[in-house]
């Protein structure tokens, strides 16, 4: 259908690179997603503090300045911060290193929201009933609360990895050569812009039908104990 | 310091072009949106199935693809764009970046009101047609001005989105907020700065824009003050995902 003019294997060399970094984000991302959680429905006002800027600043600030930020920005704070105290030192971030923790610190404030809401959805009873029998915080939190968390955190977190995959597209732009960055070099060679962003996008689509396809059985697979009516 | 000082009027300046950019394609996307959703909804498959395709394509590609695919891509027709006339327009950035904006706010927009108009409870549509209420009526004063208020939670987020979106047009040169970042990062070496100072901006527009909504969500739901009832608030919590 394509003629990618034998440039077809820098696309398939950029879906790997794509996969492994929305990989690697969506790690952080749930793990930041559970510390927020906590955070957000913890006693401690500090972490409650936290928690609520955190999802407060990644709401309110584009994800293509906070990449920005990270891969040019830090290392030349870092570089000024040293410089002040008579330190002279060059720092580089990898691309690929600075873009899955960015990706990942932002999704990770989505994955938060998606947590505390499954959090509030496991009734209190359930909770309540294994305190009285003699559950510890931990048995209770293993046993009932988590199993039970992940089904009503399935389909937010489905979202938020389709939400993620298209956002590493952002990464691109500094220079990782993931799908979308790849997509660029090849149609600036062939000169054929149309057709490799359009292969690109299509892949971009795959990847989403496929991971809808797995999301719908995640889900009838975690919901396999309910009763449906 | 006084290097972001001496950089604010420029930064304004690109602030101004983000929400020009923003505010055209949001009143556009909404214009285009309703009558998607309806084709979207409409029992024939060759109406329903054309707008299903357009909008489940701008909802599973990412963005900045389809900038590039409308900026760029257009040069490898520029023959034929040029035949019709149309090539004026592809040639521009600014006019690029808000047809793809557009494109891709219409698509989320639309798929937000159908799912708004599929909310609309069955019971009000029955007493309206009941009421003898023709078709047109029946979506003018009660499905329409329902779903509206049901999609406002959901929409306000997408206007969020859509504004946070509009930082990839600086990719195409755009002198927008972060395009104005850049262009001066570039020059002063400066980039958490800017960066910041940037961010900040981009914190005040989005909270501003929440407040607005805030405003209108409350004006629209005078009837439902005194009403324990906190399924819209519950609502614009889930919604922040899309």
């Amino acid at each position: 259908m394509f003629d990618l003019k034998g440039y077809g294997w820098m696309l398939w060399d950029g879906v790997q690179l794509t996969l492994a970094v929305a990989v690697c984000a969506m790690v952080v991302a749930l793990f930041l997603g559970l510390i927020g959680a906590w955070g957000k429905l913890s006693s401690v006002p500090v972490a409650r503090l936290a928690a609520e800027t955190y999802t407060t600043v990644i709401r309110g600030v584009p994800e293509l300045i906070l990449i920005l930020i990270v891969y040019y920005g830090v290392p030349t704070l870092i570089q000024d911060v040293a410089e002040t105290m008579g330190a002279d030192i060059f720092v580089d971030f990898n691309s690929f290193i600075a873009g899955f923790l960015t990706i990942g610190f932002v999704y990770g404030a989505f994955a938060t929201e998606v947590f505390r809401g499954a959090y509030q959805a496991v009734p209190r009873g359930q909770i309540e009933a294994a305190y009285a029998i003699g559950m510890s915080r931990m048995l209770m939190a293993r046993r009932i609360l988590l199993p039970q968390m992940w089904r009503f955190a399935l389909p937010g977190l489905g979202n938020v990895w389709m939400v993620l995959i298209k956002a590493t597209a952002l990464i691109s732009v500094i220079q990782l050569p993931e799908l979308m960055r790849n997509a660029d070099i090849a149609a600036r060679a062939v000169r054929q812009p149309f057709t490799f962003f359009f292969a690109a996008s299509l892949i971009y689509l795959a990847i989403t039908i496929v991971s809808m396809t797995v999301q719908h059985r995640a889900e009838a697979w975690a919901n396999r104990g309910v009763r449906r009516s | 310091m006084e290097l972001i000082w001496d950089s604010l009027p420029r930064l304004f300046d690109g602030a101004l072009l983000t929400i020009q950019i923003t505010a055209i394609s949001v009143a556009i996307g909404l214009l285009a949106a309703v009558p998607l959703a309806l084709l979207r909804l409409s029992h024939n498959p060759f109406v329903r199935l054309p707008v299903y395709a357009y909008i489940f394509y701008f909802r599973g590609t990412p963005f900045i693809v389809q900038l590039f695919l409308i900026y760029y891509g257009s040069g490898q027709f520029r023959d034929t764009l040029e035949a019709v006339g149309l090539w004026i327009f592809f040639r521009e950035a600014y006019f690029c970046a808000v047809l793809a904006l557009t494109l891709n706010t219409a698509a989320y927009t639309a798929e937000i009101f159908r799912g708004a108009i599929q909310g609309v409870p069955f019971g009000e549509i029955e007493a309206a047609r009941a009421c003898g209420m023709s078709r047109g009526l029946l979506y003018r004063r009660i499905i329409l001005p329902k779903a509206l208020r049901l999609a406002l939670p959901a929409y306000s987020n997408e206007v969020v989105f859509l504004l946070q979106t509009t930082s990839i047009v600086s990719i195409i040169a755009l002198l927008d907020l972060t395009g104005v970042a850049r262009v001066i990062i570039a020059r002063s070496f400066e980039p958490y700065k800017l960066f910041l100072t940037a961010a900040i901006f981009y914190l005040v527009m989005t909270y501003g824009v929440l407040f607005v909504f805030k405003r209108v969500e409350f004006w629209l739901s005078g009837h439902l003050r005194d009403r324990p009832d906190d399924s819209l608030e519950a609502e614009a919590d889930t919604a922040i995902l899309r």
